[in-house]
């Protein structure tokens, strides 16, 4: 037993949190950043939390994560990180030369109240920062929110510093894809086009994070948001934010900064929420849906009327990020499972309503836990008292999965034991039908192992 | 770059260093250059190391918590290992550094798997966040009944002053077991290093020596400095146990609080990592009379010459006579496959760059199988580590390691002890036994070598695209960025999830690993056909 002094009994915990369903800021803010076109992240704070994030990051993505620090130590932490991060803005320039750097802070320069825009301000005033090049940030303390909010403050920050309205519309428009893989935002886009759209997606970090190999490191892969595309996301006819929690704030501060107007979705993960990102996009664009959407979203059905069986009324764990988990939860009440036990760490006020009200006519008595100590120690609880068919969530979840032999699904961030997150989407029809393929697979392979031999299937 | 590397290869340092630095503002090209030194044999010169990170750089740096929680601390499967903070470090340090364990029994204690945090929220870090540790280490402590809870500071917690070592003694007499903690805020030091040091001291003040009771066996040591990644522990364990020698404690691979509690009663300290935990070696040797010897279990030649040294140590002719016999029952294998490997690598280069003792000794197994090593350095080392602890007095103290407590340390009234006489000591030394002292890595490289401390990202991709090596070793955040250059590279923190490396059986891994790694096809295959021309052919269908 990996696990073995995890208990089944449920005691109340207050201030212990057992293996986190979330980490902190600053991580999300450096994935965003990473989805501009040459950009390079930097942590405002000591070494050691950036080279956190990069090692995370890069574990998950198995591609370069480049990113800087001011690399505080006690002095700074003592007198404040403003001579450190001028510092470091003249050092970047000139070693790594990025067209932009994207400063988020830590807890430490959070808790000390270092004022990066007022440093950035005054770094541009005394011509620290080349002309034509830019200086972006956000503020990420940790103590607050998690991964995602980081996530959701850095894309804020680009609507800060870039969005523009030169009065006249450009006919585009904008999609904020929140905190998907950049196999997701890939996705995203030839669905977009498929409807004869040209969208502005920000972040993208689609050719960053799964760049070719060449033979040669490139520092700032050809993917990524430009900052001309940045700046006319102010003159586009609208913006479509995914996720209330990573997409939502840079959504609303666009429409209070050049009156773009806003609408929140759910992320379009599995066929109801994809419907609705279609639909809405096609209403609000005047633009027909095409028939090849309309076939790829037949094949999604399709196959799910085929498998019915395999899939009718078995019970999932999940635990991961709240955006995502709405959305799947929708997905795989759609297919006919039962949500049965759900934690996210990351705070998000709506969540349990949102998942309640998806999942009342089937599970009207879901375990849900959101916030403080809603962590993978009370999952698994959960999970012995009342045991599931399958658990979705992220790579930590594998110990779970073989303490009680139950079929893990990797889903969520970070994912640092396989590949394909990267490459193969999960939204979208095509990203639904993947998931479905993994679910099936999950079962199917379950029943091939443990079946009878009299009773084991040639055709399933 | 054309004066950097001529055409046989043979490259100007000189010129390398010049280039690796030209990219550099003033400020950091002084700086730098002080700490990429170009290595002499004749007379070792003075590297520049355990210094600031410039801001902006790009380096391989950690912080103090990763090297205090995660290094030293973390592999130990038996103590709640819990980190007051925002949840971001815990969870960072959360099994990543895959330490190996082997619990005795199914229900052997084991808290490896799990990540313990305070999780502290705003609330905290406005009003203090000693109230929620105290509550968490009540939960904790309902919930697991551990022999001890060990509390590491991140850096919010020093800013807002919670004074964790308070609470740990008042937990400590309300639950009755150990608790004790951790000032190890990232910001504290320059690197990994600080928190090694600062583990080191409240493992000695808390635990060491807390536990008197004797062990059976002749021959008693510790192994210091194994931190039980990939498995190398177990392989040493093995090869001790088979030479009769009984471990003691191995700090901190497969390890646990009670082995801690009672290495005071261990004959002799083997030191690996010298960087990591030198101070513990020290400080038990001045307390308890415990001598230290340098030690290094990587290579097929430094087991051989490990297992000899702790064996003329004991000085027992039957214990040098097993310790010959396990040598010379494994050295046939080793040579077969140095041999078999040696016709598809020899000659080609490698380099490290990582921690603080495995830059140093890869370069055995690489030497082995007749690679040469260009380039080397450490993340977090000090000079002594470089050049030997001969230089220890001529190190000027910063104000970033003052900051970190020196312990003061006398000899324990009761127990001291002293293993060997003086006499012994001296005839020991003249027959050639170091006590006490490490060589460093630049006196194992070779001439003209290359030697930079914690590189930075910029000069690692020059060095790279200068000497064009068959392989580098580093760590996670190098490794795609150089392969994208078309190098393979080799985790040495993490092992690229192999292993084990250490001893005989180790060894043999390693040379397997790195065979496969340089004459794998992939490195041939990036280019396309169609890439390789520099012209495109005529097109039969334009005609
Ligand atoms: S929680 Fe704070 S100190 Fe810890 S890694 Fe995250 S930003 Fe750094
Ligand atoms: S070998 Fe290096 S990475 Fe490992 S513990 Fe020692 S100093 Fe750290």
């Amino acid at each position: 037993m990996l696990l073995r002094h995890t208990p089944e009994k449920i005691t109340d915990r207050n201030s212990l949190t057992i293996n986190p369903a979330k980490t902190c800021q600053p991580i999300g803010a450096m994935y965003a950043a990473l989805g501009i076109h040459g950009c390079l992240p930097h942590s405002h704070g000591s070494q050691g939390c950036c080279a956190y994030h990069r090692s995370t990051l890069t574990r998950h993505y198995k591609e370069p994560v480049m990113a800087a620090t001011s690399a505080f130590t006690e002095g700074s932490a003592v007198f404040g990180g403003q001579a450190n991060l001028i510092e470091a803005f003249q050092n970047i320039f000139k070693i790594y030369n990025p067209d932009i750097i994207a400063v988020h802070t830590t807890c430490l320069s959070e808790t000390i109240g270092d004022d990066v825009g007022q440093i950035v301000r005054a770094a541009h005033d005394d011509g620290k920062i080349p002309t034509g090049k830019h200086v972006i940030h956000c503020n990420t303390p940790s103590y607050v929110g998690s991964h995602v909010t980081g996530f959701s403050n850095m894309v804020k920050g680009m609507v800060n510093y870039f969005a523009e309205s030169s009065g006249r519309r450009n006919g585009r428009i904008n999609i904020i894809p929140g905190w998907v893989e950049p196999s997701d935002m890939r996705e995203i886009r030839r669905l977009v086009k498929e409807m004869g759209i040209n969208p502005i997606i920000f972040p993208d970090t689609s050719g960053v994070l799964d760049a070719p190999q060449t033979g040669k490191h490139i520092f700032y892969p050809k993917g990524g948001t430009t900052v001309s595309d940045l700046k006319n996301t102010g003159d586009s006819r609208f913006t479509i934010a995914l996720g209330e929690v990573a997409s939502k704030a840079a959504g609303e501060a666009l429409t209070a900064k050049c009156q773009v107007p806003c609408h929140t979705l759910d992320l379009p993960i599995g066929l109801e929420a994809t419907d609705r990102f279609i639909d809405m996009i096609s209403k609000l664009a005047c633009v027909e849906v095409p028939g090849s959407i309309n076939e790829e979203r037949g094949q999604l059905v399709d196959v799910i009327t085929d498998m019915q069986q395999y899939l009718y009324g078995k019970k999932v764990a999940l635990f991961g990020d709240p955006d995502q988990l709405i959305s799947l939860t929708e997905f795989l009440i759609s297919i006919d499972m039962r949500p049965t036990h759900i934690v996210t760490g990351t705070p998000y006020k709506g969540f349990e309503e949102r998942i309640r009200s998806i999942t009342k006519d089937v599970v009207p008595d879901i375990n849900i836990k959101n916030g403080q100590c809603a962590d993978m120690f009370l999952l698994h609880q959960w999970i012995k008292n009342d045991p599931v068919d399958l658990l979705i969530g992220n790579t930590y979840g594998k110990y779970i999965a073989r303490d009680e032999d139950i079929p893990l699904i990797r889903f969520g961030f970070p994912i640092m034991d396989r590949i394909g997150h990267t490459y193969f989407p999960s939204v979208g029809y095509k990203g639904a039908l993947r998931l479905l393929e993994k679910i099936l697979s999950a079962f199917m392979d379950r029943q091939d192992r443990d079946s009878k031999e009299e009773s084991f299937e040639l055709v399933m | 770059m054309d004066n950097v590397s001529s055409k046989n290869n043979n490259f100007n340092p000189t010129a390398v260093k010049d280039e690796l630095l030209k990219i550099y503002p003033v400020k950091v090209l002084r700086k730098r250059s002080k700490s990429i030194v170009i290595n002499d044999n004749e007379a070792t010169p003075e590297i520049q190391a355990n210094v600031r990170t410039i801001p902006g750089i790009i380096s391989q740096r950690g912080c103090s918590y990763a090297g205090c929680k995660g290094v030293v601390l973390g592999p130990t499967r038996d103590i709640v290992n819990l980190t007051h903070g925002p949840i971001g470090c815990g969870f960072y340090s959360w099994l990543t550094r895959r330490n190996q364990t082997r619990p005795p029994t199914d229900s052997s204690e084991n808290y490896m798997p799990y990540c313990f945090s305070t999780d502290m929220q705003e609330n905290e870090i406005v009003f203090g966040g000693e109230k929620k540790l105290r509550m968490a280490i009540q939960e904790a402590y309902d919930l697991f009944h551990p022999k001890a809870i060990g509390i590491f500071s991140t850096c919010p917690v020093g800013l807002i002053g919670d004074d964790v070592h308070a609470v740990a003694r008042e937990m400590s007499a309300t639950l009755g077991i150990n608790i004790f903690g951790f000032s190890c805020e990232g910001y504290k030091g320059v690197s990994q290093s600080a928190g090694h040091h600062i583990a080191n001291n409240q493992l000695f003040k808390h635990v060491i020596g807390k536990n008197d009771q004797k062990h059976e066996g002749k021959f008693k040591i510790n192994l210091l400095g194994e931190y039980n990644i990939g498995g190398d522990a177990f392989v040493i364990e093995e090869l001790l146990k088979r030479c009769g020698i009984t471990l003691v404690t191995t700090f901190s691979g497969n390890s646990t609080y009670d082995q801690f509690a009672n290495s005071h009663m261990a004959d002799l300290n083997a030191v690996m990592c010298h960087r990591s935990i030198n101070y513990v070696a020290d400080m038990i040797e001045k307390k308890f009379g415990i001598p230290w010897i340098k030690v290094n279990f990587i290579g097929a030649a430094a087991t051989a010459k490990a297992l000899r040294k702790i064996a003329a140590y004991f000085g027992d002719a039957e214990l040098i006579n097993r310790v010959e016999h396990v040598i010379a029952d494994e050295l046939e294998a080793v040579r077969l496959a140095q041999e078999d490997v040696r016709t598809r690598c020899a000659g080609k280069r490698a380099m490290l760059f990582v921690g603080g003792s495995r830059a140093h000794h890869y370069q055995e197994l690489f030497k082995e199988i007749g690679m040469e090593v260009v380039a080397a350095g450490y993340e977090f080392g000090h000079r002594d580590d470089y050049e030997g602890r001969a230089v220890l007095p001529t190190i000027k103290v910063d104000a970033d390691s003052r900051n970190i407590e020196e312990l003061d340390v006398e000899a324990d009234p009761l127990r001291y002890e002293p293993r060997r006489t003086v006499e012994q000591i001296e005839t020991l030394t003249n027959s050639g036994m170091e006590f006490k002292d490490y060589d460093g890595l630049m006196n194992d490289m070779a001439e003209g070598s290359l030697v930079i401390d914690d590189i930075s990202h910029s000069e690692m991709e020059q060095l790279i695209d200068i000497y064009k090596p068959s392989v580098f070793c580093a760590g996670i955040k190098e490794k795609y960025a150089v392969q994208k250059m078309g190098v393979p590279c080799k985790q040495l923190h993490s092992y690229d999830y192999g292993g084990p490396y250490a001893g005989f059986e180790g060894a043999i891994n390693y040379y397997r690993e790195i065979d496969r790694i340089v004459n794998s096809r992939v490195w041939a295959l990036i280019k396309a056909p169609w890439q390789k021309y520099p012209e495109l052919q005529a097109c039969y269908t334009t005609a």
